[in-house]
C-alpha cells in the first residue's frame, strides 16, 4: 500500500467535500435574495445528515455484499472496514472518499425545489432518498450490482450522481409545481459573483471528484484530470458563443453553467475517454443542455429552478451516452462505439434509461409517501415573504429593503 | 420656495453634483436610491438563455430646495447634463414648498434653504 495513493486520496476526498459548500454559493447566488438561506441550508444539511446516514448504513449498503441491487447490513457503522488495508487504499479512506459523492449528490437536487419547499419535508425526503435511490445506485454501479454486471461504465459518477440527483430534482419540481409568479415576477440571480465563486470552488473540487475515482496516484488519475479541465474549458466556450449568437452577449451565469454542464457531462468518461474526445463532449454539452434550459422547460412548463435537472440530469444522460460512444480501448480498457464497440454503448443507454426510471418512480413515490403526513409546499403568503424567514427566522440581508426580492 | 425633484440615470449623479455645486453658491442636495419603470417598463436580461423582463430599475432621486427664480435655471442644467435623448432618462418633478426651518438656528424661509 502506497503512501502516495493514500495522501492523493485523502486530499481528493476533501476536495470533493468543498464541492458541497461551494454548491450552496452557486444555488444561493442563482436564488433570491430572500430565499438564499434557505437555498444554502438545504444544500449545506446534507453535510451533516448524509456523512451521519453514510457512517450508520450508506457504505454498507453500498459496498457490501454480492446482492444485484443493494449491499447488506454487515458493514453497518463501518464495522469491520480496515484503516490501513484494501485494494490499493485502505478500505477506510475508500468509505470515506465515497462519502462525499453522497453528500453532493442529495445537494444537487435541491435546486430543483429552491424557493417553496418546506425544509423539513426536503430534509425527510433527502434521508430516505439516501437509502432508497443513492446507496442501490452505488451498489448497482460500483458495488458489483446489476449495471456492473450488464458491462455499463461509470467512472466518476453520471448515472449514480448526476442522473439520479436530476431527475428526482425534476420529480420533486413537478410535483411541487411552479413557483408563485413564475415566468411573471423577476426570477433573476440575486448574487452573481456568489455564481461564480460556487462554480469556481465546483470545478476546483471536480478534479478530486474525476481523478481521485482512479483510487491511485497513477497515469488514469492524471489522464482523468485532464480530460476534466478540458471538458469543462470547452463547455465554458461554447457555451459562450451559443450566447454571444442568440442573445447578443456572453453572460457570467452562462460562463459558469457552460463549465459545470461541461465538468458533468465529462464525469461518466473522465478515466475512459480520449483526450481529444473531452474536448468535443464539452463543446457538445452546452448546445445540448441550453436547448432544454431555454427552449423545453419553457415548452413544458416545469419550474426546475435553478436547472438541477437542465445541468445535472441532461448533461449526465448526455456523457453517459457520450461515454459509450467515445470510450478508447487505449484510456481505460473499455470500447466505445466509434472504435468498433457495440456492446458498451447498448450497455451505456440501457443502464441510463434504468436509472431515469429507477430514480424517477422511486422519488415520485417517495415524495408521495411524505405528502401524506405533511404539507410539503409553503403556503403562498409564506413563498412571497421568502423562506429565510419562514424556515429559519434568519435574513441574509437585514438591511434589505425588499424591493427586488 | 421650490422642490426640484429630478429622478435620473444612476451614472449621471457625480457629474450633476459637481456642476450644481460650481453653478451655486449655497444649495443643498438630498440623494436617494430608488426603483421604478417608466413608459418603457424595464429592461431585458437573459439567464441561461431565458429571457427575464427587469420592471424595477434602479435610479437615482435628486431633490433641491430652492427659491423660485433660480427654478429655471437648475431645470436647465439638469436637462444639460442628464439628457442623452435615450429611454430612461428619467422626469423632473417641480413642488411648491409652504416652509422651510434650518434645525440648527430655528431660521425660517429663505434663509433656511
Amino acid at each position: 500500500m502506497e503512501a502516495g495513493n493514500i495522501a492523493f486520496i485523502m486530499i481528493c476526498s476533501t476536495m470533493v467535500f468543498l464541492m458541497t459548500p461551494a454548491l450552496a454559493f452557486f444555488y444561493g447566488g442563482l436564488e433570491r435574495r430572500k430565499n438564499i438561506l434557505n437555498t444554502m441550508m438545504m444544500v449545506i444539511c446534507v453535510m451533516g445528515l448524509a456523512s451521519v446516514l453514510w457512517i450508520i448504513l450508506g457504505y454498507s449498503m453500498s459496498f457490501s455484499g454480492d446482492n444485484l441491487f443493494v449491499g447488506n447490513f454487515d458493514k453497518l457503522f463501518f464495522n469491520q472496514v480496515s484503516m490501513t488495508k484494501g485494494d490499493k487504499i485502505p478500505e477506510g479512506l475508500f468509505a470515506g472518499f465515497q462519502m462525499m459523492f453522497a453528500l453532493i449528490t442529495t445537494a444537487i437536487i435541491t435546486g430543483a425545489v429552491v424557493g417553496r419547499m418546506r425544509f423539513s419535508a426536503i430534509f425527510l425526503f433527502i434521508a430516505i432518498w439516501s437509502i432508497v435511490v443513492y446507496y442501490p445506485m452505488a451498489h448497482m454501479v460500483w458495488g458489483g450490482g446489476f449495471l456492473d454486471e450488464i458491462g455499463s461504465i461509470d467512472f466518476a459518477g453520471g448515472n449514480v450522481v448526476h442522473i439520479s440527483s436530476g431527475i428526482s430534482g425534476l420529480v420533486l419540481a413537478i410535483v411541487l409545481g411552479q413557483r408563485r409568479e413564475y415566468r411573471q415576477t423577476e426570477y433573476r440571480p440575486h448574487n452573481i459573483p456568489f455564481v461564480v465563486l460556487g462554480a469556481g470552488l465546483l470545478w476546483f473540487g471536480w478534479f478530486g471528484f474525476n481523478a481521485g475515482s482512479a483510487l491511485a496516484a497513477d497515469g488514469l488519475a492524471i489522464h482523468a484530470m485532464l480530460t476534466t479541465n478540458t471538458a469543462a474549458a470547452s463547455g465554458m466556450l461554447s457555451w459562450m458563443l451559443i450566447e454571444k449568437l442568440a442573445i447578443g452577449k456572453p453572460t457570467v451565469v452562462g460562463a459558469c453553467t457552460g463549465a459545470v454542464v461541461g465538468l458533468v457531462a465529462i464525469t461518466p468518461g473522465a478515466g475512459f475517454v480520449s483526450l481529444w474526445s473531452s474536448f468535443v463532449l464539452g463543446a457538445l454539452v452546452s448546445p445540448f443542455c441550453y436547448y432544454f434550459i431555454s427552449f423545453v422547460k419553457h415548452k413544458f412548463g416545469y419550474d426546475d429552478a435553478l436547472d438541477a435537472f437542465g445541468c445535472h440530469g441532461v448533461g449526465g444522460i448526455f456523457g453517459g451516452v457520450m461515454t459509450g460512444l467515445f470510450a478508447d480501448p487505449a484510456v481505460g480498457g473499455k470500447t466505445g462505439l466509434i472504435y468498433g464497440g457495440t456492446e458498451l454503448f447498448v450497455a451505456q443507454v440501457a443502464s441510463i434509461a434504468f436509472t431515469i426510471v429507477f430514480a424517477g418512480v422511486a422519488s415520485f413515490l417517495i415524495i408521495k409517501g411524505i405528502q401524506l403526513f405533511m404539507p410539503i409546499r409553503v403556503s403562498a403568503k409564506e413563498e412571497a415573504l421568502g423562506l429565510d424567514r419562514i424556515e429559519h427566522d434568519e435574513t441574509a440581508y437585514p438591511t434589505f429593503m425588499g424591493l427586488d426580492s | 420656495m421650490k422642490k426640484v425633484e429630478a429622478i435620473i440615470q444612476q451614472e449621471k449623479l457625480e457629474e450633476l453634483k459637481v456642476k450644481m455645486a460650481d453653478s451655486f453658491e449655497a444649495l443643498g442636495m438630498t440623494v436617494s436610491q430608488v426603483l421604478g419603470f417608466g413608459n418603457q417598463k424595464g429592461l431585458k436580461e437573459f439567464v441561461r438563455g431565458q429571457e427575464i423582463i427587469t420592471t424595477l430599475l434602479p435610479k437615482v432621486k435628486v431633490s433641491f430646495v430652492v427659491l423660485d427664480e433660480e427654478v429655471e435655471e437648475i431645470i436647465s442644467l439638469i436637462l444639460a447634463i442628464c439628457q442623452t435623448g435615450e429611454v430612461g432618462d428619467g422626469k423632473i418633478f417641480v413642488y411648491n414648498v409652504e416652509e422651510a426651518i434650518r434645525i440648527r438656528t430655528g431660521e425660517r424661509g429663505a434663509q433656511a434653504i
